[in-house]
């Protein structure tokens, strides 16, 4: 069987050994390092989250996944850079100031870097220029935001009018999400999208950034 | 008074009570502090939010506990306190329902991965779970509630260490579900049966679901826990799902909407049905009166 279509197999099994052997294999036959991220890892990664997206397999499954796809890009890192190809695009996470909760903004972190995205997570309880300072720093074109308490949820629009009020508006866009979260809410406050999993928010991510 | 196994033994159909967490901001919880820091600090309040559930009709007020464990309230540099935290939790409670409620000790999940889909073991949050349960019942709780777990092995050891600690108290346990194509899961995977199947092994006396959706999903997932538990079970949803209404935020589920679903509930054979977010003590009062009704009904046909 084709490497690529393996690595993706058994990345899907959660099989991070496997991963971790035929990305090695891979890259010694000379397939390039991009080539290696996009047809395996993602590829295989890709097919996770939509089969968690439709709950055909759980947490426990994705997160496994999500371990092999890391030893896979550990192994690709130093090559990724040599031959000059960038990871997917970078984001912004955390949980908004005032806020302490923050297991599904790193689920959305830990699917985020499964799917080959670079991310800057800032934690929880983020005031929202420290949202808007790092995304400037780190040239990130999006801020994701989480939020599990009905009192906090109302401050991300702070982060999104002051992207605005620094004359960043289109250069750095924004997605909310947490429980007590609707895309009606996300409209209300200017975010420019909401997910309502960590499963979605890979996928509005790419289409936000317009990466496949 | 009577013990809650007492109570389900004879048939008795109880009501919980309802959301604590924006009780507790309502009265003064500075943000950014998790709401056991009222426990430690402010003790009063929790005794004046029980009265007001006990006064609505509910047989179980729930303690100020949730994320009492050593792991959540690392979080917030509380762990020192862990011990005078969850002491202080019963005690008002106790002073505020004396004996016309039962207290509930709340444990939550300890906010962790377990091992190998995260980097702590089920032996520690064992551990954290043996030493804030040791601390509830001491206190004098009437039973120990496990609520809002999604990992079965979690739940599991909670179970373990409130009846290794505590061996005279009933264990109540309730596992968040959702809707998934192929039925209700929780997060983590677990089916209601495969849920029922290891709490009771585990040693619960008591299992359910809380949290959620709201009404609709939970009769759907009471079914599925009936048709599966000769245990008794015990439902408390949320008040539907958060709306956003004039720039504020309010659950969609009205305490008469709620209270509507009820007689399925009970019908179903649901021996325990309360509230989780967005639920306030009106929802509790609407919540009593159903299930008052519906045994008055009960008992003429």
């Amino acid at each position: 069987m084709d490497t690529l279509i393996r690595i993706a197999d058994s990345l899907q099994r959660g099989d991070d050994a496997q991963v971790g052997t035929l990305t090695a294999e891979a890259l010694a036959a000379g397939i390039p390092a991009g080539d290696v991220l996009q047809k395996g890892l993602i590829a295989g990664m890709n097919l996770v989250g939509e089969q968690f997206r439709l709950r055909e397999i759980f947490l426990p499954d994705v997160l496994l996944a999500a371990r092999a796809m890391y030893a896979g890009l550990e192994l690709l890192r130093p090559r990724l850079a040599q031959e000059g190809v960038p990871l997917r695009g970078k984001v912004v996470i955390g949980t908004i100031k005032g806020d302490l909760h923050d297991i599904g903004k790193n689920l959305v972190g830990i699917m985020l870097k499964g799917a080959g995205f670079e991310v800057i997570d800032l934690g929880h309880d983020v005031a929202p220029e420290a949202f808007v300072d790092a995304a400037v720093r780190e040239q990130a074109p999006l801020i994701g935001m989480s939020a599990l308490l009905t009192t906090t949820m109302v401050r991300m629009k702070e982060v999104v009018d002051l992207i605005d009020s620094r004359g960043l508006s289109g250069q750095i866009k924004t997605i909310v999400g947490g429980a007590p979260l609707s895309s009606d809410f996300a409209r209300e406050i200017g975010a420019d999208d909401y997910a309502s999993d960590s499963a979605t928010a890979v996928e509005r991510v790419k289409s936000l950034l317009g990466v496949t | 008074m009577e013990g809650l196994l007492e109570r389900l033994g004879r048939g008795d159909r109880l009501v919980g009570d309802g959301a604590w967490g924006t009780e507790l901001m309502e009265r003064g919880l500075p943000e950014g502090q998790p709401p056991e820091w009222i426990a430690l600090e402010r003790p009063e309040v929790l005794e004046e939010v029980a009265r007001l559930y006990v006064d609505a009709g509910a047989d179980l007020v729930t303690t100020d506990t949730f994320g009492g464990s050593s792991f959540r309230l690392a979080l917030h540099g509380l762990a020192g306190e862990r011990e005078r935290i969850n002491r202080q939790a019963v005690e008002a409670v106790r002073r505020a329902v004396g004996e016309r409620a039962l207290v509930s000790a709340s444990m939550g999940p300890s906010g962790r991965l377990l091992e190998p889909y995260g980097d702590t073991s089920a032996e520690a949050v064992g551990e954290a779970f043996l030493e804030q349960v040791g601390t509830l019942a001491a206190a004098g709780a009437d039973l120990v509630c496990i609520e809002t777990m999604s990992d079965l092995t979690e739940a599991t050891r909670a179970v373990r260490a409130a009846r290794a600690a505590a061996p005279d108290l009933p264990v109540m346990v309730t596992m968040t579900f959702e809707p998934t194509p192929r039925g209700y899961f929780t997060v983590m995977g677990v089916s209601a049966e495969r849920a029922v199947g290891g709490l009771l092994e585990a040693g619960a006396d008591v299992v359910g679901s809380n949290c959620g959706t709201g009404m609709r999903d939970m009769v759907g997932i009471a079914r599925e826990l009936m048709r599966v538990s000769r245990l008794p079970v015990a439902v408390q949803p949320n008040a539907g799902l958060p709306q956003t209404r004039d720039g504020r935020l309010v659950y969609d589920e009205s305490p008469q909407k709620m209270a509507a679903r009820v007689p399925e509930l009970l019908d179903l054979g649901v021996a325990l049905v309360g509230g989780c977010c967005g639920t306030t003590p009106e929802h509790v009062r609407a919540l009593r009166r159903a299930v008052d009704d519906w045994r008055a009904r009960a008992s003429r046909d």
